[in-house]
Parts: structure tokens; sequence; C-alpha cells
């Protein structure tokens, strides 16, 4: 489908649909009223697609929420002005506000999981808002439900109007969230993060949905992000907040042409591009930009870390892991997840090899099997040359010191109880490593060493940021001097700039200490930034592995030409030259106990980046899933 | 659903036999003889007592009383009590209809009182009725009821004459007065265990209801447009009783059970006094039969709970 290119911008701004002046909301917290947006002012015109973007804490969403009124009334306190069709909101009596919400004014949440209602069905979901705003009666309602699920293009949709949310994937949930805030034709569309959780293919797919539906309806849309390529996709014009305050505002393209403010600055540099590290054989740290001054520090290149012709550290080959669905009367084995299936490669010292992929492809499993956290069904994990998979569990505990673990939460991977120095110590005096003197000694220095100071030894996880935690996870999993880190999406749950500054800090760690990455991670922006070799996981299997040049800058499978197609790149100059994302969902593996796996053709494509035969299921189909 | 059932019911089985051999075992081995004050009665010949010890299977091995009780027992028989000289069985149907009644509606009354309030304190946190509400909850659980039974007897029996404090099951009026003494003598027990099971649940529901506010598809109601008790009854407690109707369920089998020290206070002739009194007198087939009754009655209602989740909460399915 091409795509529709949206009315012209400088018409859409003559009367702005929605006029924020001078915008504040203050919370109570222990009785005490504190400030998280200061004075924020933005205009959204009929038509028009403006971003808000910022990092965590920048009062994004809090600014959203305060337009809808949808704070605590009793919890918060909204100032300014928020002028909607020329009516203040802040001003209007309850129950006016709430015939606008829903029906003029309608909003689309970040998290699809949890933004349906798990007890009530999908189509009295959708309805409910129609018969409040239209007066339809539960019959016209669903009827309309299901030309708005159509139009979301929930296949079969009729049928799946009873069916509640959990049987929906994330994908479609989100669809069916989009359904619902489209019932009533609003306005003006608010859109929070409604991608963030996703998969970049579905990512697409839903960003593909809503420009079209955005064109259709002739809506508004203010798109809350964090994402600097999901701006540069979709929004005319982009106001960047910090802190609670808009620092700068303006078309999108020009923003990232040149932006004034050096936040704005900093905050660009430090998105990963997909395709910046062309023609790059080794990764590459991100620059920083001071946000502050605007000074650019650029990094000095990475020496070689990886030495050929050695001993690879890990090598995996043929391993598999399968979980057990059991069901009947007696709770037999009734089939399997086939989670991991025969995944084979080699990571060597001084090596970064990322595993990609989305939601359910097996990535963290094979981490966590090589680990041996999960007991995996077959094949081996050659740690040094000594298979991990038949130690006993004393010489297991004695191995896991060479390989550790970096994982995705920060907040959850500490204990709460426990202070920063007795967490990074705990490993050392656990495994004997050496006094409680030398344990605090090589905590005050491993915590010098990732950034932090060592009188932060005694304080607990609660006191630091997210990316301070990160960093003390890291420290953690350096204090046994381990050869191998595997790294959970170690980085995906971070701001762009910290998540910049703890890339850059791996990279050096690596340097430094010879370590091998194995690095887990749906981002592919910062998978070419970081890795020497990429891993392409699908249903379990890997389908396409080598360089991470070769891989990204000529990929063989369709997979990983899709995977990589629905990248938002951070470039508006460049929109709509992606590649369309057909709406395939992603298949399940769960095979019947008789299931035999078929055994794979692999085929080199050039030294060392091999590529998995696929069947005809890749082939393109004639008919696009985009209408 | 077919199959969960019938697997649930059938793990069941090992489970109850399980049961009922520790209870059987501990009341075997426990001290204490049924017929003990027959010896230091100087009427009673000793072969009388040592032919009823006898007669009885007293002084068979464990697992051969254990034996026969299960075969009786599957047989419905309950056995003989040794105090009361009737049918074990006869005992409880008894004291059933009065459990039921009194313990039954001070849980209703508990509910009544507890879902309410816990949702009006929970909608808004920290609001002067939910500080209210938290406050009142912690005194009455932290009041035991036999301080406040007693108090109720000083208050409205004793100084104001308004509630008779011993229960009669034998009322003699007829008609429509018959009824009236019933509830008249019910309503302090009710009362006393209907407010100290209302603390519990209303702190319960309050945090129940309180962890579902938070959740975004709350918010996505209000952003439709719902009024707010469309959204606090549509979407919150919905989705925030679930949790309050599984406890609820398995505080059922204490429902049967009565409340030994409410019972005992206002005498309600009820089966937690009968337990007590058989305990008191070694009379070892009442407190059997009344013990195997409550483990059948918590495998039950847990079997209950479990389906009521299921029931309630579409997400749970029976595999």
């Amino acid at each position: 489908m091409p795509t529709a290119v949206s009315a012209p911008v400088s018409a859409a701004v003559s009367t702005p649909l929605l006029e924020v002046e001078n915008l504040t909301t203050a919370f109570r917290r222990d009785g005490a009223w504190r400030e998280v947006v200061h004075g924020v002012s933005f205009t959204v015109g009929a038509r028009e697609t403006v971003a808000l973007v910022g990092e965590s804490g920048s009062g994004k969403s809090v600014s959203a929420l305060a337009v809808m009124r949808l704070h605590p009334r009793q919890a918060s306190r909204v100032g300014g002005r928020v002028l909607f069709e020329g009516r203040d909101l802040l001003a209007l009596p309850e129950p006016a506000m709430r015939g606008l919400r829903g029906d003029a004014i309608a909003m689309v949440f970040q998290e699809p999981m949890t933004s349906l209602n798990p007890v009530l069905t999908i189509g009295f979901q959708i309805a409910e808002g129609l018969m409040l705003h239209r007066g339809l009666g539960r019959e016209a309602a669903e009827a309309e439900a299901v030309r708005l699920l159509d139009r979301v293009r929930i296949p079969a949709a009729r049928s799946r109007l009873h069916d509640h949310p959990h049987r929906f994937s994330g994908g479609m949930r989100q669809r069916v969230v989009i359904a619902m805030a489209l019932a009533c034709r609003p306005k003006l569309l608010i859109a929070d993060e409604p991608t963030t959780a996703l998969d970049v293919t579905v990512q697409a797919q839903i960003l593909d949905l809503l420009k079209e539906l955005q064109d259709q309806e002739g809506m508004a849309v203010l798109f809350i992000t964090h994402d600097m390529g999901v701006v540069a996709e979709i929004a005319d014009r982009t106001v960047v907040m910090r802190h609670g305050r808009a620092v700068e505002a303006g078309d999108t393209a020009e923003i990232f042409r040149g932006a004034h403010h050096p936040y704005t600055r900093a905050l660009l540099s430090s998105v990963p591009k997909l395709g910046s590290m062309a023609g790059e054989t080794r990764p590459l740290r991100f620059p920083i930009v001071s946000a502050t001054t605007g000074a650019v520090d650029v990094p000095p290149g990475l020496p070689d870390t990886v030495t050929p012709g050695q001993r690879p550290v890990l090598e995996v080959s043929g391993l598999t892991t399968r979980f057990d669905i059991r069901g009947g009367l007696l709770g037999k084995v009734r089939g399997c997840v086939h989670a991991v299936e025969g995944v084979s490669f080699t990571l060597g010292a001084g090596e970064t090899l990322a595993l990609v992929g989305e939601s359910g492809c097996g990535k963290s499993t094979t981490g966590r099997s090589v680990l041996r956290l999960i007991e995996p069904a077959a094949g081996s994990v050659l740690l040094d040359g000594e298979d991990v998979l038949t130690l006993g569990p004393a010489a297991l505990r004695e191995r896991r010191k060479r390989m550790q673990m970096i994982f995705q939460d920060p907040f959850a991977s500490l204990d709460p109880r426990m202070s920063v120095g007795a967490a990074i110590a705990e490993p050392i005096l656990l495994n004997r490593l050496g006094t409680r003197a030398e344990a605090r000694a090589r905590t005050a220095d491993l915590l010098q060493r990732v950034g932090l100071t060592p009188d932060m030894a005694s304080r607990f996880p609660h006191e630091f940021s997210g990316g301070q935690r990160q960093r003390i996870c890291i420290a953690r999993a350096l204090a046994v001097r381990p050869r191998l880190i595997v790294a959970d999406e170690s980085v995906s749950a971070l701001d762009v700039s910290v998540k910049a500054q703890v890339v850059n800090l791996m990279l050096e760690l690596q340097a430094e200490f010879g370590l091998a990455f194995l690095f887990i991670s749906h981002d592919m922006a910062v998978v070419e930034r970081v890795s020497h070799r990429v891993a392409v996981m699908y249903l379990g299997e890997i389908v396409e592995m080598g360089p991470r040049a070769a891989v990204f800058g000529d990929p063989q499978h369709p997979y990983t030409r899709r995977l990589l197609a629905a990248v938002p790149v951070p470039d508006p100059a460049r929109r709509g030259a992606r590649h369309k994302v057909s709406a395939d969902e992603i298949r399940n593996p769960i095979r019947a106990l008789d299931y035999v796996p078929p055994v794979r053709q692999y085929r080199e494509v050039s030294p060392g980046h091999v590529v998995q035969a696929w069947g005809e299921e890749w082939e393109p189909k004639g008919t696009s899933a985009a209408a | 659903m077919g199959a969960y059932l019938l697997r649930r019911l059938l793990v069941a089985v090992p489970s109850l036999l399980g049961i009922s051999l520790i209870l059987f075992t501990i009341l075997a081995l426990a001290p204490g003889d049924p017929f003990g004050d027959m010896a230091s009665n100087p009427n009673i010949p000793p072969e009388v007592r040592l032919a009823l010890r006898a007669k009885f299977g007293l002084d068979d091995p464990v697992l051969f009383r254990y034996w026969h009780w299960l075969v009786a027992m599957v047989r419905g028989d309950w056995g003989f009590s040794f105090q009361s000289r009737t049918d074990v069985a006869r005992l409880i149907l008894d004291r059933v209809p009065t459990t039921l009644f009194v313990v039954g509606s001070s849980q209703v009354l508990a509910l009544l009182i507890a879902v309410p309030v816990g949702i009006a304190a929970a909608v808004r946190p920290y609001s002067l009725l939910d500080k209210l509400a938290n406050t009142l909850a912690f005194a009455g659980f932290s009041l035991p009821t036999f301080f406040t039974g007693i108090l109720f007897i000083l208050v409205f029996s004793i100084n104001l004459h308004w509630l008779p404090f011993v229960y009669d099951a034998d009322i003699q009026a007829t008609g429509l007065a018959w009824y009236w003494e019933h509830v008249r003598q019910a309503i302090m027990p009710v009362c006393v265990l209907g407010f100290f099971q209302a603390a519990s649940y209303t702190r319960y529901v309050r945090s129940a209801v309180l962890d579902v506010a938070r959740l975004d598809y709350v918010t996505t109601a209000r952003a439709k447009g719902l009024a707010e008790g469309t959204v606090t009854r549509r979407h919150i407690a919905r989705n925030g009783l679930i949790p309050v109707v599984t406890l609820v369920a398995l505080q059922m089998p204490a429902v049967f059970g009565g409340a030994i020290v409410t019972e005992q206070i206002f005498r309600v002739p009820g089966i937690g006094a009968l337990l007590i009194n058989a305990m008191l007198a070694n009379d070892t087939p009442v407190v059997m039969a009344v013990t195997f009754v409550f483990a059948c009655l918590v495998v039950l209602f847990n079997l209950i709970a479990d389906l009521l989740y299921g029931w309630l909460d579409p997400r749970i399915s029976f595999g």
C-alpha cells in the first residue's frame, strides 16, 4: 500500500485544535506539594501530529494526563490553561469534561497488556464508549465495534467480539485499544507511548495503522514517546521535554537537522541510528553530548579486542531447551514449547555476539540455558573447552565464577535491603576470592571503574537512578572476574542518553578485561553499535549469523530483512522509505510430542556469514496484509 | 473443566485418607479414658468398665480400630458418642442449624459491611473515610471476641436489659414470637463475630481494590468518559473482588466449624461448643467425626474457591 501523504502542515496549524498554555502539574507526596511540570506550552493543530519527546521523568506523560484531567483530584494540582476548540478544559465542570473524554478526545496507553479490563470482553469494552456518548443500544454498539475491529484489522472480527483480552497478542490488543479510542471518531487522539511495549515489527504495523487511520478520520494526534526514531517517522512537529519543561519545539525535520538546545542535540546524538555503522567493522562508542553546554565528546576508537586463532571462550552446539505443557486427567505432558532448538555458536574472548529477535524467539532462554539457569534438554555448552551441561552441582557453582549475567530490569535485580557495597562484595566472599578487607577494596575499585564513587558502597539501591543501578549490576557481575557475561536486554529499559553511557561503559570494560559478551537484545540499532557478530533468532532457531557488517549490510534471510525494515529510522528525511511490514503474527513454537524438528540446511554467504535455508512460508505473498 | 474436576476429586481421596489416619492416630494415642469416671465410681464394678472398653474396641491396635472406623464411615455410620450415648451423626445434625444460623449470619453481616466500606476506602485512599475505616478495622480485629462479647453482654444485657445473654436452643414460644426470640438472642453473637470478621475483610477488600484501582485499564475506562461510579462498579470492583470471593470461600469451613470462643461466651449450642465438650470428656468418636467433617469441608471449599476463581477470571483455564 502506498503511504497516504498527510495534509500539508502549514494549512493545519492556522487554528490550533488544542492549545496548552503554561501548564503546571504538582503532586502531593507526604503532605508536601511537588511540582513536576513547570509551565509547558504547545499547540496541536487539526489533523496534525505533534510528538512530545523526553526521557523518563521529563513530565511528558504527566502533561498528557493533565490535558485529559485524569490525575487523581485530591493528590494533584493542575495550573495554566488547556484550550480545546477554544474551551478551557481545566475550567470545565467534571460532567462536561467526561462528555469530552472518549468522545472528542481519546487516549491510547502504553501497555496493551494492562490497558484492557481482563474480565470484560473486548466487544463490550469497545461498545461501552459508544453506548455512553452516542446513546447506542448494546446491539448497535456491538455492530459498530465489529466495524471498528475490522478497521484496525483484527482478523475475523465478528467471531472475536466476545473474546476476552487475554486471547489476543500484545500487538492485537493494542489494535483493540486503538479501536476503542477511535470508537467515537475523536478530533484529538492522545497516544502515550503506544508502541513502546511492542516488538519492532509490530510497532511498525501499529504506526502504519495509526497514520492511515489519522488520514481517514482527519484527527490530530498528540504522540508521547521517548523514541526519536518513532518521532522522525510520524511527527509533523516535535516538542522536546526535560525535567518538566519544554526545552525546544519546532518542525520535526528542522529539529533533526539542527536542534538549538544542547539537550536536544545530546538526545539526538545518543540515539542509535540503524545504518550509521556502515563501513565500520568494530563496535563503536556513542558520542556523548553534554546536555547543558552542547559540547561533543567524540569517542576515541576502541582497540581491536578480538584475537583470531584462539580457542573460543564459549562453544555452544545443538543447544535445545524445551518446556513441557501438561494437561489432561493425570497431568501428562501434552506437548512442548520448543524455546531453543538446535542452536550452535561460538564466542571468543573480547568478542560480542548479539542474539537478536522478537519476544518469544528464545533469545533469553538461550542465554539462561548457557548459564544453566534453565536446564537444557540437549546439546553441549563448552566454557573454555569444558562442557558446562555435564558438571555436577559443586563444579557448576565453581564455573559460574567465569560466567555472569546482567539482567534487564535494574530495579528488580538488586536486593533492596542490601547495600550496593554488600551486593558487589557478596560474590567475592561467597566464592572465597578474598578476605573481607580485600572484598571491600575491590568493591571500591569496581564502583570507580563503572563510573560511580567508592563512598556509594554504603548506600541502598533505591537511592540510585536506573542507569546507576545498571552500573552497579555490571560491577557485581565483574566482581568475580568473569570471562563471559550474558547481558539479557541489559540496556533496553534505560533512557537513551543513559543507554549510550552504559553501552560505552560495557565496550570499555570489554577492551580492558577482554570480556566475551553474549548480548541479548531486541534493539537492532544498539546491536549494530556494540556487536562484532550477530545471530538472528526466530522460533527458537538461529536463522542467520555472521559478522555484524555482513548481517546488517547484506541481510539474507527474509526474517532478518523484515526485522531491519521495521526499525524506525531517526531521520525525517527518510520517512516512508521504510519497507512495508506485513501484518503477520509471530507463530508460536508449541509442538506436539511426536514432533521431529526438521534438519536445517545452512549456507555460507561470505566468510562466517551463514543463513538458514528457508521454506515457502517466507516467500512474499501476492496480497500484502496492508490493504 | 470436567477432567480438572475429576483430577481434583481423585487427589482429594488420598489426602482425606491421610488426614483421617493422622487424626485418628493422635486421638488414639492421646492420654485419657472416656470411661475413666467409672473407675472412681464405687457403684460400678470394674468388669463393666472393661466390658464397655472391649465392646467399643478400645483395646484393639490403633490401625485395626482405624480400619473399623473407616469402613463404618464409608457406610455412613459416624460412630457412637460415649458421653451422650447417642449416634454422632444425630449429635452433629442437631447442632448444625444453630451454627449455620449464627455464624452464617455473621459472615453475611461482615461482607455487607466490608465490601462497601473497603471499596469506598480504596477509591479514595487517605481520605477521611479511608482513615476512619482503617482505624475502626484496626481496632476491630485487635479486640478479641471474648472481650467484645463480654462487653456487649455487660452493656446490652446487664445494664440495658435489651437482649438475652444465654442462647436458648429450645424456645417455647410459637409463631412470630418464636422467630423474634431467635433473632433477638442471635443479635449479640452475630454482631460480635460479624464485626470481627468485617474488620479483617475490610482491610483485605481495601488492598485488593486499591491494587486494581491503580491499573491502566481503570485509567482507560476513565479516558472513555465513564462516570466515576461506573468505573468503580464495572472496572474496579469486579476485578478487585475476585480474590475476596475466593478468600470468603476458603473461610466457609470456619462457618460450619462455628466460632468456638464466641459460642462459649454466649452459650450457643453449636458445633464449636460440641467439639470443646467432646474434647473435655475424651469423647473421641465425636471429636474424630467433627474434625474429619472440617477436613472434608476444607478440601471441598478449596476446590470451590479454585473453580470460582476460574469462573470469575476468564484468564484462568482448567487444563
